[in-house]
């Protein structure tokens, strides 16, 4: 277990016939923040409750910190810090107390304070739970989850229902978190928090990886074109044939690159040569959400606003 | 920490939490002692015999009262608390973490068992106080044990309900449905007199009707030996046995919808 926080081979869940994990390999650094991406029932709560320990596998291997998860041993309870989906608190306590309560629990718990002002919760530290908004309910869940200070923090889609700069507090603490060396297991359906917090990440759909890596290659995102949109004016003379123009009926225009250096050049060089202004011209990279649109077989805006099915096959 | 010490700090966290929700604890403890004054109001004229001596009907009713005070402080609270908790997430939050599920466990059924004998002793202030009940002193040890076995007892069966419990919404039906049946055939609410025979021995395989005697008897104020009902408390103890064992085997961290 040199190094390595959670090895999981050939995992497999089923429920009935329903194979809920068919089958995945992941393995996870010390000290990285490993995220699992995917859609709304695609595995991941099963994979991570597995690796938690609340579910007991169908097949497969699965090692977190040396520890097999589902014999659920106390030793291995004080090494692991837990975030559930859902939050569930005991209402009547106030923020502190609960924190207290929980810290209680592990042999050397991070001091009370700093699991407070980490969350952001100072100011409600004397609050009952009940009397919390959502968001910060949320929060103290995260603090609960950091009060026995874990080596291996599991958050199952922690930022869901947040408003934008909720997300944001909530991606700095998990920065935090692996600043101090601690390494996270994330998952998460949105690609942005995958993007923005994960060493390396994994999009599951039905029960399979389907890609794995850092968000920046993940599923070929370095080699795929980059893709150069702008708008061209009325009356402007054609473009060069050899960049392969897309132009709309609303004379939008949209390139794919696979030299995008090269056909900028040549393009900015036309447009200098034509005197000819490219309007709202850009530059991008296909972003992790077109690769997970592909992947998870999802339309993208693109295709979604053509029409999905092709008109001969409209049901009548 | 040792695992006794967590159990502590849990009744203590409990304790906390259930003094915070105000309404619900007035009606835990309001709840047997308007069961009493209602009781005491509607047949409180009729004198009762009690081993061949006649007494009053207050006599009658403090220690069954008492009964029912425990029966729902430890089997219906219990049952009703861990179904709503089960559904909000926190019991499976605690499996996550390295509280001992027993110290958890205990936490609940001791904290309980206190709340009983409280609610014990502010009925039997009660009647001392406005029914002039008088309070047995050479079967007091009698007494405690019973409310203790019967405490206890009820607990676990509390626990081992919410095993066929679904959810929060269904307890109260489930818990009542099981328990008030009980209590009105087992000589809790109202003397079993002239009942049918088959009636009697269909409440006597259960064990309210048992913990109803040996309160009974430990509280009768004629009684001259030690007031233990030996039989009634393995029944009663035998039943929490088994609640133990069902809670053990079947107990469920996770709500079923």
């Amino acid at each position: 277990m040199d190094g390595i926080a959670i090895e999981v081979q050939n995992l497999k869940k089923s429920y009935g016939d329903l194979e809920a994990v068919a089958g995945i390999d992941v393995q996870v650094r010390q000290g990285e923040v490993y995220s699992l991406l995917g859609p709304n029932g695609a595995g991941k709560t099963t994979t991570v409750e597995i690796l938690e320990g609340y579910r007991e596998r169908t097949s497969g291997e699965v090692n977190v910190l040396g520890y097999d998860p589902a014999r659920g041993e106390r030793s291995f309870k004080q090494r692991i810090g837990i975030v559930l989906q859902s939050t569930g608190v005991e209402p009547y306590l106030t923020v502190e107390e609960v924190v207290e309560l929980h810290r209680g629990y592990y042999p050397s718990p991070r001091p009370l304070d700093e699991v407070i002002e980490v969350v952001e919760l100072t100011a409600k530290r004397k609050s009952r739970v009940g009397k919390l908004s959502g968001g910060q309910q949320r929060r103290l869940d995260v603090a609960v989850g950091l009060a026995g200070d874990p080596e291996l923090l599991f958050l199952d889609e922690p930022t869901t229902g947040f408003d934008p700069s909720a997300r944001r507090h909530a991606w700095a603490m998990v920065k935090n978190l692996q600043a101090l060396g601690k390494t996270v297991f994330l998952t998460t359906h949105y690609m942005d928090e995958a993007q923005n917090l994960a060493d390396r990440a994994a999009i599951i759909v039905g029960g399979r990886i389907v890609a794995e890596g850092p968000p920046g290659t993940l599923g070929g995102r370095a080699e795929a074109p980059t893709s150069v949109t702008f708008q061209l004016p009325p009356h402007a003379p054609p473009l060069p044939e050899h960049l392969h123009p897309h132009v709309s009926s609303s004379r939008g225009v949209h390139l794919e690159a696979t030299e995008p250096m090269k056909t900028l050049h040549d393009l900015t060089g036309w447009a200098l040569e034509h005197d000819v202004e490219l309007e709202s011209l850009s530059v991008a990279r296909p972003s992790l959400e077109d690769v997970y649109l592909s992947l998870t077989g999802e339309p993208s805006d693109a295709a979604a606003s053509s029409p999905a099915v092709p008109a001969g096959e409209r049901p009548t | 920490m040792s695992s006794a010490a967590l159990a502590l700090r849990e009744v203590r966290y409990q304790n906390k939490a259930f003094w915070r929700n105000p309404a619900s604890a007035f009606f835990t403890f309001a709840f047997p002692l308007m069961f009493l004054v209602i009781f005491n109001l509607l047949f409180g004229n009729a004198k009762r015999v009690i081993e061949g001596q006649t007494t009053t009907t207050a006599t009658f009713y403090v220690p069954a009262i008492a009964a029912f005070s425990v029966i729902t402080a430890c089997y219906t609270n219990i049952a009703i608390s861990l179904s709503f908790t089960r559904d909000g997430g926190i019991l499976k939050r605690v499996r996550g973490t390295p509280l001992p599920a027993w110290a958890f466990m205990a936490g609940r059924i001791v904290h309980a068992t206190l709340m009983a004998v409280l609610l014990v002793v502010i009925v039997c202030l009660f009647g001392v106080l406005f029914y002039d009940v008088s309070i047995p002193t050479n079967t007091m040890p009698a007494f405690l044990v019973t409310l203790i076995v019967g405490a206890a007892s009820f607990c676990a069966l509390g626990l081992a309900i919410t095993c066929i419990i679904p959810n929060g919404d269904a307890s109260p039906a489930i818990v009542n449905a099981s328990i008030l049946p009980l209590l009105f055939i087992s000589d809790i609410f109202i003397p079993l007199q002239g009942a049918p025979a088959w009636l009697t021995t269909f409440a006597k395989v259960f064990p309210v009707w048992h913990f109803s005697k040996a309160m009974q008897a430990a509280f009768n104020p004629f009684e001259t030996g030690s007031g233990f009902h030996l039989t009634d408390l393995a029944v009663v103890a035998a039943w929490g046995l088994a609640g133990m064992f069902i809670a053990a085997r079947f107990f469920s961290w996770e709500p079923r919808r």
